[in-house]
């Protein structure tokens, strides 16, 4: 799966756990840039996240990407060593 | 089962109509269960406002009177110390003050209840302890007190102690998630260290459900009736085809995965669940089992209604549905034919039919993790009515034989009993509030201490109904409330009778006897009101009926002094 395609999957889940569909998350976005990204909601992505791609992120990926890009270099990791 | 994702997005619905109030507290964050728990309630009608505060809130809210938990006026408070966090405070602890554990937390936790019972009417919905167990000395945990495994073991039990010496404080099984979960799955780290959330989002619905079945228990929601089939449902094996020594019950085949169940199955009758028998067969053939097969455990005295026939399920229900008396849905059809499942679910979109799966060996296992019994009280011994409903089925055949329902009546030599609530019929009234649906005039539900409380308060007259007859004694059948609204007049706060004793002069009874009461306290007026919801239509003019007069809509009243007396077969037991 190309690097884009995840990207775009998880513009899709983002928006269905934000319930907006106008979101559009790019590599440089971070939870400020999105009204609806608090702590709960972060966590519900995180969750969905994982169970998509069926992996398990880290507590320190969960707590310390500080934009989607660095959330999609660790979701990438996860994937390649599956 | 829903995921957390189903509850999740469901959980900003509004609820409509009366809804139950919920207040959490917790030591660990109940954020994600209570979103949970809103969607939960949604996608089950269950109309429900959820309050959550933040951790670690508990003291704070409850030592103060004006709180926002108090000012949101909770039916229900869920209390809820996470282990995860109990078991850092623990290790704070010095060693010497470790074995102690168990009993300080218990004391803590009966203050917070002493304090919610002080401060508010709401009731108390306790999490009992998931485990944990840091292996610090191995297997040796389990008898060092100064283990945390052995404290949170001991302050389950301890719990469980003192709940059961209070009324208002219903368990929360969270324990047995975790028992069915397995600790690996229920318990995420991260999710912990990063939000203090102690339950994993696979468990999080599960964990919501138990909260969402006490609830609806709480609001009468409950299964009273269990139908079962008989060929490869209750035996292995068609009786028909196979005959009584082929089938599997016993020792012989699969006959101990049947026997089982029945075991199980025995145990809910003894806890009050009417079985009824509804199969596709000879009457005959397919009550000899239950008569002769040494292996049975359930008996023919173990089956309120026994129905063999030939006709199709769905009808047999209706028919069993409308002997009972009791609403469609408090009943349960278990059966493993999927077109008979199929039927009756179309026919009847209310009863519960249970997908059971293919082999019989995991009946038992899926039906116990449904939790279709839930309760919100039970009476011990004497909660098995079977031999009630056994001996309504004489009477009617009793009644078929008289021209005249006054000629029937008499032969019933019928007793009554009339007297003010006591502390040993406590919680036998409690649970007719929160379970009588139909003959009940303003469905108000109490629970054991609100009785309490009224049966203390001079402000109230009570006085419950028992009735007996020739063929066995009812018990307590009927319940009234009635309220001071001025040193002349009552008000009939609740009216309540069990519908087994329809038609037999017991409403004329109960009013007759009200009014007595009523007069011999001083009192010159008694005002009643209907209520109407969807299933009371049948008490709907009953007033009317008793010569009340009708004032506006629903509100009657009569006068004491020109009240006249019915007529009835009921004699007057005297105290």
């Amino acid at each position: 799966m190309e690097r884009n395609e995840i990207l775009a999957k998880f513009n899709e889940i983002a928006r269905d756990v934000f319930d907006n569909d106008e979101v559009e998350l790019t590599e440089e976005s971070t939870a400020a840039d999105v009204e609806e990204w608090d702590s709960l909601s972060h966590l519900s992505l995180v969750s969905d996240i994982e169970d998509e791609f069926g992996i398990r992120f880290t507590l320190a990926e969960i707590s310390g990407s500080k934009n989607v890009g660095e959330f999609l270099d660790a979701l990438i990791r996860h994937i390649e060593k599956k | 089962m829903y995921t957390f994702k189903d509850l999740r997005k469901n959980s900003n619905q509004k609820p409509t109509g009366n809804s139950r109030r919920l207040a959490m507290l917790g030591n660990v964050s109940t954020q994600f269960l209570s979103v949970a728990i809103r969607g939960y309630a949604v996608l089950e009608n269950l109309p429900l406002e959820v309050f959550d505060t933040d951790y670690n809130q508990i003291e704070a809210q409850l030592l103060d009177p004006v709180s926002e938990v108090y000012g949101f006026s909770p039916d229900s408070i869920l209390l809820w110390l996470g282990t995860d966090k109990l078991y850092e405070e623990f290790l704070d602890l010095p060693l010497e003050a470790r074995s102690g554990f168990a009993e300080t937390i218990m004391s803590k936790i009966t203050m917070y209840w002493e304090l919610i019972s002080k401060n508010c009417k709401a009731n108390i919905l306790q999490m009992n302890f998931t485990e944990i167990d840091d292996k610090a000395l191995g297997n040796y945990s389990a008898k060092a007190d100064t283990a945390f495994a052995f404290q949170i073991r001991k302050l389950n039990y301890l719990l469980e102690g003192a709940m059961s010496k209070q009324n208002n404080v219903y368990p929360i099984d969270l324990l047995s998630v975790q028992i069915q979960f397995g600790t690996e799955k229920f318990y995420d780290a991260p999710l912990y260290y990063n939000a203090k959330m102690t339950i994993s989002t696979d468990a999080l619905p599960f964990a919501a459900k138990t909260v969402i079945d006490v609830l609806k228990a709480l609001s009468g929601r409950i299964k009273k009736c269990v139908v079962l089939d008989l060929d490869n449902t209750l035996w292995g094996g068609v009786i028909g085809d196979d005959g009584m020594e082929n089938i599997e019950i016993g020792e012989l085949g699969r006959g101990h995965v049947f026997t089982d169940f029945q075991r199980w199955l025995k145990q809910l009758k003894e806890c009050g669940i009417i079985l009824c028998i509804c199969s596709k067969n000879n009457e005959d053939t397919a009550k000899k089992p239950f008569e002769e097969h040494d292996e049975m455990i359930l008996r023919l005295s173990d089956i309120a209604l026994f129905v063999a026939n030939w006709e199709d399920k769905a009808s047999n229900i209706r028919l069993i549905q409308k002997t009972l008396n009791i609403g469609m849905d408090s009943m349960v059809f278990i059966d493993d034919n999927p077109f008979e499942r199929n039927l009756v679910r179309q026919m009847i979109p209310e009863i519960e039919v249970p997908e059971l799966p293919e082999d019989p060996a995991l009946y038992l296992g899926y039906l116990q993790q449904q939790n279709y019994f839930e309760t919100a009280s039970f009476t011990g011994a004497g909660s098995d009515r079977t031999k009630l409903y056994q001996a309504e089925f004489e009477r009617t055949k009793l009644m078929m034989s008289f021209d005249s329902i006054d000629g029937y009546l008499e032969s019933l030599e019928m007793e009554g009993e009339a007297k003010p609530f006591e502390e040993s019929k406590y919680s036998r009234i409690a649970q007719l509030t929160q379970r009588s649906n139909q003959f009940n005039l303003r469905t108000v539900r109490y629970t054991e201490s609100d009785i309490q409380n009224i049966a203390n308060d001079k402000d109230y007259l009570t006085i419950y109904y028992n009735l007996k007859d020739k063929f066995g004694d009812h018990g307590l059948v009927g319940v009234i409330i009635m309220k001071k609204r001025s040193d002349t007049e009552l008000f009939i706060d609740t009216w309540l009778m069990s519908c087994r004793v329809l038609k037999r002069g017991m409403e004329e009874f109960i009013v007759n006897q009200l009014i007595k009461r009523a007069k011999a306290n001083g009192f010159k007026k008694v005002y009643g009101e209907y209520i109407s919801t969807p299933k009371n239509s049948m008490v709907k003019d009953i007033y009317k009926t008793m010569g009340f007069e009708e004032i506006s809509e629903d509100q009657y009243v009569t006068d004491v002094d020109t009240y006249k007396e019915k007529k009835i077969y009921i004699k007057e037991i005297d105290q």
